[in-house]
Protein backbone atom coordinates (compact mmCIF):
# COMPACT_ATOMS: atom_id res chain seq x y z
CA UNK A 1 0.00 0.00 0.00
CA UNK A 2 2.19 2.86 -1.24
CA UNK A 3 0.57 6.53 -2.09
CA UNK A 4 2.85 8.54 -4.48
CA UNK A 5 1.98 12.17 -3.62
CA UNK A 6 1.90 13.11 -7.38
CA UNK A 7 -0.25 10.26 -8.36
CA UNK A 8 -2.64 11.24 -5.62
CA UNK A 9 -2.71 14.66 -6.68
CA UNK A 10 -3.28 13.62 -10.28
CA UNK A 11 -6.48 11.45 -8.98
CA UNK A 12 -7.81 14.00 -7.08
CA UNK A 13 -7.76 16.30 -9.84
CA UNK A 14 -8.99 13.87 -12.30
CA UNK A 15 -11.80 13.43 -9.71
CA UNK A 16 -12.79 16.95 -8.98
CA UNK A 17 -12.88 18.02 -12.82
CA UNK A 18 -15.28 14.24 -13.46
CA UNK A 19 -17.22 16.34 -10.55
CA UNK A 20 -17.09 19.07 -12.14
CA UNK A 21 -19.11 17.98 -15.50
CA UNK A 22 -20.97 15.95 -13.15
CA UNK A 23 -22.41 19.06 -11.55
CA UNK A 24 -22.38 21.11 -14.56
CA UNK A 25 -25.85 20.40 -15.71
CA UNK A 26 -27.77 21.43 -12.43
CA UNK A 27 -26.10 24.81 -13.19
CA UNK A 28 -26.93 24.82 -16.72
CA UNK A 29 -30.45 24.30 -16.22
CA UNK A 30 -30.47 27.49 -13.44
CA UNK A 31 -29.13 29.59 -16.80
CA UNK A 32 -31.81 28.52 -19.17
CA UNK A 33 -35.13 28.62 -19.45
CA UNK A 34 -36.59 25.25 -20.07
CA UNK A 35 -39.15 25.87 -22.36
CA UNK A 36 -40.41 25.33 -26.16
CA UNK A 37 -36.83 25.11 -27.99
CA UNK A 38 -34.67 24.39 -25.14
CA UNK A 39 -37.22 21.78 -23.41
CA UNK A 40 -36.85 19.94 -27.10
CA UNK A 41 -33.17 19.85 -26.94
CA UNK A 42 -33.25 18.41 -23.36
CA UNK A 43 -35.70 16.07 -23.99
CA UNK A 44 -33.54 14.91 -26.84
CA UNK A 45 -30.42 14.18 -24.49
CA UNK A 46 -31.27 10.89 -23.21
CA UNK A 47 -31.70 9.04 -26.95
CA UNK A 48 -28.95 11.07 -28.22
CA UNK A 49 -26.17 10.72 -25.84
CA UNK A 50 -27.09 6.83 -25.65
CA UNK A 51 -27.15 6.35 -29.74
CA UNK A 52 -23.40 8.66 -29.39
CA UNK A 53 -22.06 5.77 -27.08
CA UNK A 54 -22.92 2.89 -28.75
CA UNK A 55 -22.61 3.68 -32.67
CA UNK A 56 -19.18 3.06 -33.26
CA UNK A 57 -19.84 -0.57 -31.37
CA UNK A 58 -22.67 -1.29 -33.42
CA UNK A 59 -21.64 0.94 -36.74
CA UNK A 60 -18.26 0.87 -37.06
CA UNK A 61 -16.53 -2.15 -35.39
CA UNK A 62 -17.33 -5.38 -37.66
CA UNK A 63 -20.75 -7.64 -38.66
CA UNK A 64 -20.50 -9.60 -35.69
CA UNK A 65 -21.26 -6.66 -33.39
CA UNK A 66 -23.46 -4.31 -35.59
CA UNK A 67 -25.63 -8.46 -36.21
CA UNK A 68 -25.92 -8.38 -32.59
CA UNK A 69 -26.89 -5.30 -31.82
CA UNK A 70 -30.33 -6.00 -34.33
CA UNK A 71 -30.92 -8.82 -32.41
CA UNK A 72 -30.50 -6.97 -28.93
CA UNK A 73 -33.15 -4.49 -30.83
CA UNK A 74 -35.65 -6.80 -31.18
CA UNK A 75 -35.48 -8.91 -27.92
CA UNK A 76 -35.91 -5.62 -26.16
CA UNK A 77 -38.92 -4.62 -27.86
CA UNK A 78 -40.45 -8.47 -26.62
CA UNK A 79 -38.40 -9.27 -23.35
CA UNK A 80 -37.21 -7.60 -20.14
CA UNK A 81 -34.39 -5.59 -20.10
CA UNK A 82 -31.96 -8.85 -18.49
CA UNK A 83 -33.13 -10.98 -20.95
CA UNK A 84 -32.61 -9.30 -23.91
CA UNK A 85 -28.94 -8.61 -22.59
CA UNK A 86 -28.28 -11.86 -22.12
CA UNK A 87 -28.90 -12.46 -25.82
CA UNK A 88 -27.53 -9.70 -26.65
CA UNK A 89 -24.08 -11.32 -25.30
CA UNK A 90 -24.51 -14.88 -26.07
CA UNK A 91 -25.35 -13.38 -30.13
CA UNK A 92 -22.40 -11.57 -29.88
CA UNK A 93 -19.94 -14.17 -28.73
CA UNK A 94 -21.42 -16.72 -31.50
CA UNK A 95 -21.51 -14.08 -34.32
CA UNK A 96 -17.87 -13.51 -33.56
CA UNK A 97 -16.82 -17.46 -33.45
CA UNK A 98 -18.65 -17.41 -36.50
CA UNK A 99 -17.69 -14.89 -38.45
CA UNK A 100 -14.11 -14.90 -36.92
CA UNK B 1 -43.45 2.59 -1.53
CA UNK B 2 -41.18 2.35 1.03
CA UNK B 3 -38.05 4.16 1.14
CA UNK B 4 -35.84 0.96 1.87
CA UNK B 5 -38.46 -0.64 -0.94
CA UNK B 6 -37.44 2.20 -3.34
CA UNK B 7 -33.81 1.86 -2.35
CA UNK B 8 -33.80 -1.51 -3.20
CA UNK B 9 -35.82 -1.26 -6.04
CA UNK B 10 -32.97 1.24 -7.65
CA UNK B 11 -30.41 -1.90 -6.93
CA UNK B 12 -32.37 -4.39 -8.35
CA UNK B 13 -33.01 -2.16 -11.80
CA UNK B 14 -29.38 -1.52 -12.13
CA UNK B 15 -28.48 -5.47 -11.56
CA UNK B 16 -27.96 -6.29 -15.33
CA UNK B 17 -25.14 -3.24 -15.14
CA UNK B 18 -23.73 -4.61 -12.12
CA UNK B 19 -22.84 -8.39 -13.48
CA UNK B 20 -21.42 -6.50 -16.78
CA UNK B 21 -19.57 -4.14 -14.50
CA UNK B 22 -17.44 -6.74 -12.63
CA UNK B 23 -15.53 -7.78 -15.28
CA UNK B 24 -14.88 -4.68 -16.54
CA UNK B 25 -13.59 -2.96 -13.58
CA UNK B 26 -11.42 -6.32 -12.70
CA UNK B 27 -9.86 -5.43 -15.83
CA UNK B 28 -9.35 -1.57 -14.77
CA UNK B 29 -7.72 -2.65 -11.20
CA UNK B 30 -5.45 -4.82 -13.78
CA UNK B 31 -4.42 -2.66 -15.97
CA UNK B 32 -4.15 0.02 -13.19
CA UNK B 33 -1.70 -1.84 -11.49
CA UNK B 34 0.68 -3.04 -14.27
CA UNK B 35 0.47 0.61 -15.78
CA UNK B 36 2.86 1.05 -11.54
CA UNK B 37 -0.15 2.55 -9.90
CA UNK B 38 -0.32 0.80 -6.56
CA UNK B 39 -3.44 -1.09 -5.12
CA UNK B 40 -4.10 1.97 -2.80
CA UNK B 41 -4.17 4.03 -5.86
CA UNK B 42 -6.00 2.24 -8.40
CA UNK B 43 -8.60 2.39 -5.52
CA UNK B 44 -8.61 5.77 -4.63
CA UNK B 45 -9.29 6.32 -8.58
CA UNK B 46 -12.34 4.16 -8.55
CA UNK B 47 -13.39 5.90 -5.35
CA UNK B 48 -12.99 8.90 -6.36
CA UNK B 49 -13.48 9.69 -9.85
CA UNK B 50 -16.19 6.67 -10.57
CA UNK B 51 -16.19 6.85 -14.37
CA UNK B 52 -15.16 4.02 -16.38
CA UNK B 53 -13.97 5.42 -19.76
CA UNK B 54 -12.06 8.10 -18.04
CA UNK B 55 -10.34 5.58 -15.89
CA UNK B 56 -9.35 3.73 -18.68
CA UNK B 57 -7.96 6.33 -21.02
CA UNK B 58 -6.11 7.84 -18.36
CA UNK B 59 -4.18 4.39 -17.37
CA UNK B 60 -3.45 4.74 -21.10
CA UNK B 61 -2.04 8.03 -20.66
CA UNK B 62 -0.43 7.62 -17.50
CA UNK B 63 3.64 7.92 -17.49
CA UNK B 64 6.06 9.50 -15.24
CA UNK B 65 6.39 12.18 -13.92
CA UNK B 66 2.36 12.11 -13.89
CA UNK B 67 1.22 14.57 -16.50
CA UNK B 68 -1.23 16.23 -13.83
CA UNK B 69 -2.99 19.00 -16.41
CA UNK B 70 -3.53 16.91 -19.49
CA UNK B 71 -5.10 14.03 -17.10
CA UNK B 72 -7.14 16.78 -15.39
CA UNK B 73 -8.56 17.69 -18.99
CA UNK B 74 -8.87 14.71 -20.25
CA UNK B 75 -11.20 14.08 -17.53
CA UNK B 76 -12.86 17.14 -18.67
CA UNK B 77 -12.96 16.14 -22.57
CA UNK B 78 -13.99 12.53 -21.84
CA UNK B 79 -17.08 13.68 -19.38
CA UNK B 80 -18.11 17.14 -20.78
CA UNK B 81 -21.32 14.75 -21.69
CA UNK B 82 -22.09 14.74 -18.29
CA UNK B 83 -23.42 18.17 -18.05
CA UNK B 84 -26.02 17.53 -21.12
CA UNK B 85 -27.22 14.23 -19.16
CA UNK B 86 -27.28 16.41 -15.45
CA UNK B 87 -29.33 19.03 -17.43
CA UNK B 88 -31.46 16.67 -18.11
CA UNK B 89 -31.76 14.68 -15.68
CA UNK B 90 -31.71 17.44 -13.15
CA UNK B 91 -35.17 18.62 -14.70
CA UNK B 92 -36.52 14.85 -12.87
CA UNK B 93 -34.86 15.59 -9.75
CA UNK B 94 -38.32 17.85 -8.05
CA UNK B 95 -37.77 15.82 -4.73
CA UNK B 96 -34.52 16.03 -4.55
CA UNK B 97 -33.18 18.57 -1.54
CA UNK B 98 -30.42 20.70 -2.62
CA UNK B 99 -27.49 18.67 -0.79
CA UNK B 100 -29.11 15.31 -2.30
CA UNK B 101 -28.96 16.99 -5.90
CA UNK B 102 -25.49 17.94 -5.31
CA UNK B 103 -24.55 14.19 -3.49
CA UNK B 104 -26.62 12.25 -6.34
CA UNK B 105 -24.90 14.45 -9.19
CA UNK B 106 -21.50 12.19 -7.88
CA UNK B 107 -23.22 9.51 -8.69
CA UNK B 108 -23.68 9.76 -12.52
CA UNK B 109 -22.32 7.83 -14.61
CA UNK B 110 -24.13 6.68 -18.15
CA UNK B 111 -25.61 3.54 -16.65
CA UNK B 112 -27.17 4.86 -13.44
CA UNK B 113 -28.56 7.88 -15.28
CA UNK B 114 -30.27 5.82 -18.38
CA UNK B 115 -32.12 3.87 -15.69
CA UNK B 116 -32.99 7.16 -13.89
CA UNK B 117 -34.13 8.51 -16.93
CA UNK B 118 -36.09 5.46 -18.07
CA UNK B 119 -37.78 5.59 -14.67
CA UNK B 120 -38.60 9.24 -14.65
CA UNK B 121 -40.79 8.53 -17.94
CA UNK B 122 -42.46 5.76 -16.15
CA UNK B 123 -42.76 7.22 -12.70
CA UNK B 124 -41.37 10.38 -10.49
CA UNK B 125 -37.94 9.75 -10.00
CA UNK B 126 -37.07 9.40 -5.53
CA UNK B 127 -34.32 9.92 -4.39
CA UNK B 128 -34.25 6.19 -2.88
CA UNK B 129 -34.42 5.01 -6.43
CA UNK B 130 -31.14 6.92 -7.58
CA UNK B 131 -29.19 6.05 -4.44
CA UNK B 132 -30.07 2.69 -4.86
CA UNK B 133 -28.71 2.54 -8.15
CA UNK B 134 -25.83 4.75 -7.87
CA UNK B 135 -24.48 3.38 -4.69
CA UNK B 136 -25.17 -0.42 -5.39
CA UNK B 137 -23.09 0.62 -8.61
CA UNK B 138 -20.12 2.10 -7.10
CA UNK B 139 -20.18 -0.61 -4.45
CA UNK B 140 -19.67 -3.22 -7.20
CA UNK B 141 -17.54 -1.11 -9.17
CA UNK B 142 -15.03 -0.50 -6.21
CA UNK B 143 -14.97 -4.37 -5.18
CA UNK B 144 -14.02 -5.28 -8.23
CA UNK B 145 -11.56 -3.17 -9.00
CA UNK B 146 -10.41 -4.21 -5.72
CA UNK B 147 -10.51 -7.26 -6.68
CA UNK B 148 -8.46 -6.62 -10.11
CA UNK B 149 -5.40 -4.35 -8.39
CA UNK B 150 -4.72 -7.26 -5.84
CA UNK B 151 -4.90 -10.53 -8.24
CA UNK B 152 -2.92 -8.81 -11.16
CA UNK B 153 -2.52 -10.16 -14.72
CA UNK B 154 -4.20 -13.11 -15.61
CA UNK B 155 -7.85 -12.61 -15.56
CA UNK B 156 -8.32 -12.71 -19.10
CA UNK B 157 -9.95 -10.57 -21.44
CA UNK B 158 -13.88 -9.64 -20.94
CA UNK B 159 -13.95 -10.04 -24.88
CA UNK B 160 -13.55 -13.48 -25.18
CA UNK B 161 -16.39 -13.71 -22.70
CA UNK B 162 -18.69 -11.03 -25.04
CA UNK B 163 -19.14 -8.91 -21.99
CA UNK B 164 -17.54 -5.62 -23.93
CA UNK B 165 -20.79 -5.63 -25.60
CA UNK B 166 -23.33 -5.92 -22.45
CA UNK B 167 -22.90 -2.46 -21.71
CA UNK B 168 -23.46 -1.54 -25.14
CA UNK B 169 -26.59 -4.29 -24.97
CA UNK B 170 -28.36 -2.46 -22.34
CA UNK B 171 -27.76 0.99 -23.76
CA UNK B 172 -29.65 -0.53 -26.71
CA UNK B 173 -32.48 -1.85 -24.54
CA UNK B 174 -32.77 1.17 -22.66
CA UNK B 175 -33.08 3.35 -26.24
CA UNK B 176 -36.50 1.10 -27.09
CA UNK B 177 -37.75 3.33 -24.39
CA UNK B 178 -37.39 6.74 -25.95
CA UNK B 179 -39.28 6.27 -28.66
CA UNK B 180 -41.81 9.11 -29.34
CA UNK B 181 -41.90 9.86 -33.08
CA UNK B 182 -40.16 10.80 -35.99
CA UNK B 183 -38.44 12.96 -34.60
CA UNK B 184 -36.70 10.34 -32.39
CA UNK B 185 -35.52 8.64 -35.86
CA UNK B 186 -34.35 11.89 -36.80
CA UNK B 187 -32.00 12.41 -33.50
CA UNK B 188 -31.04 8.97 -33.83
CA UNK B 189 -30.20 9.11 -36.84
CA UNK B 190 -28.26 12.46 -36.66
CA UNK B 191 -26.70 11.35 -33.41
CA UNK B 192 -25.84 8.08 -34.55
CA UNK B 193 -24.07 9.37 -38.20
CA UNK B 194 -22.21 11.86 -36.65
CA UNK B 195 -20.74 9.85 -33.62
CA UNK B 196 -19.41 6.81 -35.61
CA UNK B 197 -17.99 9.20 -38.22
CA UNK B 198 -15.95 11.22 -35.45
CA UNK B 199 -15.11 8.09 -34.25
CA UNK B 200 -13.40 6.87 -36.89
CA UNK B 201 -11.71 10.17 -38.11
CA UNK B 202 -10.54 11.90 -34.69
CA UNK B 203 -8.51 10.37 -32.34
CA UNK B 204 -9.87 10.05 -28.33
CA UNK B 205 -13.70 10.29 -26.79
CA UNK B 206 -14.90 13.47 -28.70
CA UNK B 207 -17.11 11.27 -30.76
CA UNK B 208 -19.77 11.10 -27.63
CA UNK B 209 -20.14 14.73 -27.56
CA UNK B 210 -20.29 15.15 -31.18
CA UNK B 211 -22.83 12.42 -31.93
CA UNK B 212 -24.77 13.83 -28.88
CA UNK B 213 -24.90 17.41 -29.68
CA UNK B 214 -25.63 17.20 -33.45
CA UNK B 215 -28.56 14.50 -31.84
CA UNK B 216 -29.90 17.89 -29.67
CA UNK B 217 -29.55 20.35 -32.52
CA UNK B 218 -31.58 18.20 -35.25
CA UNK B 219 -33.88 17.96 -32.02
CA UNK B 220 -34.18 21.93 -31.49
CA UNK B 221 -34.23 22.65 -35.08
CA UNK B 222 -37.26 19.63 -35.61
CA UNK B 223 -39.14 21.74 -32.61
CA UNK B 224 -42.40 22.54 -33.68
CA UNK B 225 -45.07 24.86 -31.57
CA UNK B 226 -47.89 22.70 -32.17
CA UNK B 227 -46.41 19.16 -30.42
CA UNK B 228 -48.45 17.53 -28.41
CA UNK B 229 -48.47 18.63 -25.16
CA UNK B 230 -49.76 15.43 -23.39
CA UNK B 231 -46.53 13.81 -24.93
CA UNK B 232 -44.33 16.25 -24.03
CA UNK B 233 -45.87 15.74 -19.88
CA UNK B 234 -45.23 12.37 -20.22
CA UNK B 235 -41.45 12.85 -20.94
CA UNK B 236 -41.18 15.01 -17.85
CA UNK B 237 -43.14 13.61 -14.94
CA UNK B 238 -44.44 16.39 -12.36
Amino acid sequence: MSLDPHTVLAILAMAAATYLTRLGGLWLLRLANVRGRTRAALDAVPPAVLMAVIAPTVFATGPAETIAAGITLLAAFRLPLLAAVAIGVASVVGLRMLLG
Amino acid sequence: MSRRADFAAGAFAIAPVLAAAIPIALLFGTLSVAKGLSVAETSLMSMTVFAGALQFVAIDQWSNPVPIGLLAFTALVVNIRHVLMGASLGRSMGDFSSPQKYAGMFFLTDESWAFAEQRARKASLTPAFYFGSGVALWSVWNIASLAGAVLGAGLGDPAAYGFDFAFSAVFIAILTGFWSNWRTGAVLLASGAVSALVKLSVDGAWYIMAGALAGIIVAAILHAEDENPRETDRIMPS
